[in-house]
C-alpha cells in the first residue's frame, strides 16, 4: 500500500530521489564534530519560534492602549500563556547563542573559504534578518526598555546625510515612537521570520551544493563520507536533546533571565529608565557604537562591525586549509578575537564612565584590526609553516595538487 | 544470553529503533498540547461563564434578557395562565413536559439562540417568533412550528433565593 502510494506520487514529484539525494545517500563527511550540530539546532529554534509566535499572535494587541496589558494576559489568563511566551523570549536568546557559535565554528575552521563563500555570505543576511526581527519583536511587549531601545536605534538613523531626520520619521511614522511604530514594527516581525525561511532554503541549497566542511579543512574522499540518515540526524537529535536539557532549565526555571526588570514597567515616553543597555546578543556592537566620540562614525563603525565579517573569504588570503585546525597564528587571532567580543559585550553592558571608555576603545581597535591585518597575518603566517614544514596529511594533500611552489619545502636546499 | 553479546542484532536494532522514535513521537505530541490548549477559552473567558440576575426587577408577563457567556437568555416572569397553558401542552415537534424545562413554573429560563440558525426570536404574547425563517416557541421555548428543529436550550440555573438566579451553575 504504502509503496503503492509512493510510486503514484513518486510519477508526478521527485519525493523518494528527494528524500535519497538530501538525506539517505547525501554524503556527510564522517569526522563532524558536534561544532557541526548547531546548524541543525538554529533550524530547530525557528521553527519552535515561528510556532510559539504565531500563537502569541492570537491573543497579542499591536496598540500602545493594549500591548503591555494583552502580554500580562497572556501571561495570567491563557491556558499555557506563560510557556509559549517564555519559550519565545528564552528563545530570542537562543537563537543567537545557537546562531553565534554557528559563526564561531566557520571562523575557527575559516569554512567560508572557497567553495562556501555563498554559504557564509547567505549566512551573514540570515544574521542580519535575525537582529532584525529580534529588535523589532522587543519592542512589542511595550515596556519601558521596549520603549526606549526601539527610541535609541531608531535614532541612529539620524546619522543619514542630509534627509536623517526625514528617515527616522519615516521609520517611526510618529515624531517619536508611537502607535505606528508600534503597529508597523509588530506587521514586520511577523513578516521577516518567513522571509528568514526562504533564505535558510537557499542556505540549504548551496551546502547540498558544496556539502558539509569538516574539521580537516580538506575535501574528503567518498569512502569518508556516510549517509546523513542515519548518522547524523541521531546526532543531530542527541544534540538537540542537551540542547533542549539546557533550553528548558532557563524556560522552567529561570524564564526572567533574559527578560530586563525595567521591561515590566509600562512603556513611558516621558522618562528614560536610568541605565538603557540592549539585549546581551547586542552588547558587543552597542559597545563598539559607543566608543567612537563622533555619533556618524560610531553608527558607521557599528554598522560595520556586523558586515565586515563579508570580507573573510577574501581577507583570509592563505592556501593551508582547516583554519585553527592547522594554522597556529589564524588560532591564535581566533582566541584573541573571542576574548575581544566577550570584553566588548562586558564594556557594552556597562554604563560608559570611567575605565570602561578605554577599554572600549581599545576593544574595537583590536576588532577591526582583526580583520584588517588578517590578509597580511595569513599570508606570513603560510610562508612561516611552511618553512617549518608542513603536516604530514597536509603534505599529502599538496603533493597531490600541488600550489604554487614558492616556498622550498622542508628538508629541501634553500 | 549469548543473543545479547552478539554484535549487530537486527532485531535488536529494529526494536531500539522503533522505541526511540516511539518515545519521540509521544514527546512531541505532549510538547503539542500547550499549543492546542492555548486555543481555548481563557480562564478570565470561564470566569464569564456564570451570570447573575436579580427576579425582583422583572413583573409577572415580563421578560428580560440577560448576556450568558456571550449568548443572550431569556428570563420569562410567567402568569398563573401561562403556566397552566404549558402544563397541558407537550409542545410540538420536539416534544417535552413543561416541568423538566422550568424548575420554577413561575419562571422559564431558555437560551435565546433559536436552534434553527441562531437567531435571536422576538417575543409575542404566546411565546416567540424567528424573524429569520418563522420558527414558533410556545411559552416553554419548546419549537411548535416552522424549521428550527429542537426546543430552545435550558441552561443551567440555580435558584439561589426568591429573588436571585445565577445561570451557568447547576
Amino acid at each position: 500500500m504504502v509503496s503503492r502510494v509512493l510510486g503514484w506520487i513518486d510519477q508526478r514529484f521527485p519525493l523518494t530521489p528527494f528524500i535519497k539525494h538530501e538525506l539517505t545517500d547525501y554524503p556527510t563527511p564522517r569526522n563532524l564534530s558536534y561544532w557541526w550540530n548547531f546548524g541543525f539546532l538554529a533550524g530547530f529554534v525557528l521553527v519552535l519560534q515561528i510556532a510559539t509566535g504565531i500563537f502569541l499572535a492570537m491573543y497579542y494587541k499591536p496598540d500602545v492602549n493594549l500591548a503591555f496589558d494583552s502580554v500580562q494576559h497572556i501571561m495570567r489568563d491563557i491556558n499555557y500563556g506563560w510557556l509559549l511566551r517564555y519559550i519565545h523570549s528564552t528563545g530570542a536568546s537562543a537563537f543567537f547563542v545557537v546562531i553565534y557559535v554557528h559563526m564561531a565554528r566557520t571562523l575557527y575552521y575559516a569554512s567560508y573559504h572557497k567553495p562556501r563563500e555563498l554559504m557564509w555570505w547567505t549566512g551573514q543576511v540570515l544574521m542580519l534578518l535575525i537582529m532584525a526581527t529580534a529588535f523589532m519583536g522587543y519592542l512589542l511587549p511595550w515596556g519601558q526598555m521596549s520603549y526606549w531601545g526601539a527610541q535609541v536605534i531608531t535614532n541612529l538613523f539620524g546619522v543619514t546625510p542630509f534627509i536623517g531626520d526625514k528617515v527616522v520619521l519615516w521609520l517611526r511614522g510618529d515624531f517619536a515612537v508611537g502607535d505606528a511604530t508600534l503597529t508597523r514594527f509588530f506587521a514586520l516581525h511577523y513578516l521577516f521570520p518567513f522571509l528568514i525561511c526562504a533564505v535558510v532554503v537557499i542556505h540549504l541549497v548551496a551546502l547540498h551544493t558544496v556539502k558539509s566542511s569538516n574539521p580537516s579543512g580538506i575535501s574528503l574522499a567518498d569512502k569518508d563520507n556516510i549517509p546523513f540518515h542515519p548518522y547524523f540526524t541521531i546526532k543531530d537529535f542527541f544534540g538537540l536533546g542537551l540542547y533542549l536539557i539546557i533550553f528548558c532549565t532557563f524556560v522552567f526555571f529561570v524564564p526572567g533571565t533574559f527578560i530586563e526588570a525595567a521591561n515590566n514597567i509600562p512603556a513611558n515616553p516621558l522618562v528614560t529608565p536610568p541605565h538603557i543597555a540592549p539585549e546581551w546578543y547586542f552588547l558587543p556592537f552597542y559597545a563598539i557604537l559607543r566608543a567612537i566620540p563622533d555619533m556618524l562614525g560610531g553608527v558607521v563603525a557599528m554598522a560595520l562591525s556586523v558586515l565586515i565579517f563579508a570580507i573573510l573569504p577574501f581577507a583570509d588570503r592563505t592556501s593551508i586549509p582547516g583554519g585553527a585546525h592547522y594554522r597556529p597564528v589564524y588560532r591564535a587571532m581566533f582566541y584573541l578575537f573571542i576574548v575581544d567580543v566577550l570584553v566588548l559585550g562586558y564594556v557594552g553592558s556597562q554604563p560608559p564612565t570611567g575605565f570602561v571608555v578605554p577599554l572600549g576603545q581599545v576593544s574595537t581597535f583590536i576588532y577591526f584590526a582583526t580583520f584588517f591585518l588578517l590578509p597580511f597575518i595569513s599570508k606570513w603566517e603560510e610562508r612561516w609553516m611552511r618553512a617549518r614544514g608542513l603536516p604530514p596529511e597536509l603534505m599529502a594533500l599538496f603533493e597531490k595538487r600541488p600550489p604554487r611552489a614558492k616556498w622550498p619545502r622542508k628538508g629541501e636546499a634553500k | 544470553m549469548t543473543d545479547s553479546n552478539v554484535l549487530d542484532n537486527a532485531d535488536r536494532r529494529d526494536f531500539l529503533g522503533k522505541a526511540t522514535a516511539a518515545v519521540g513521537a509521544a514527546g512531541v505530541a505532549a510538547a503539542c498540547w500547550p499549543f492546542i490548549s492555548s486555543m481555548n477559552p481563557s480562564t478570565d473567558t470561564l470566569e464569564k461563564a456564570t451570570t447573575e440576575v436579580d427576579l425582583s426587577t422583572i413583573p409577572e408577563g415580563q421578560m428580560q434578557t440577560v448576556a450568558w457567556g456571550g449568548k443572550p437568555v431569556f428570563v420569562v416572569h410567567r402568569t398563573p395562565a401561562q403556566i397552566a397553558a404549558m402544563k397541558d401542552s407537550q409542545g410540538g415537534h420536539d416534544p417535552q413536559v413543561d416541568a423538566e424545562r422550568a424548575k420554577d413554573p413561575q419562571w422559564l429560563v431558555v437560551v435565546g439562540v433559536c436552534t434553527h440558525m441562531g437567531c435571536i426570536p422576538s417575543k409575542n404574547e404566546d411565546g416567540w417568533l424567528c424573524p429569520c425563517h418563522g420558527s414558533v416557541y410556545d411559552n416553554s421555548g419548546r419549537i411548535l412550528h416552522g424549521p428550527a428543529p429542537k426546543n430552545l436550550a435550558v441552561p443551567p440555573v440555580k435558584f439561589v433565593s426568591a429573588e436571585k438566579i445565577i445561570i451557568g451553575e447547576a
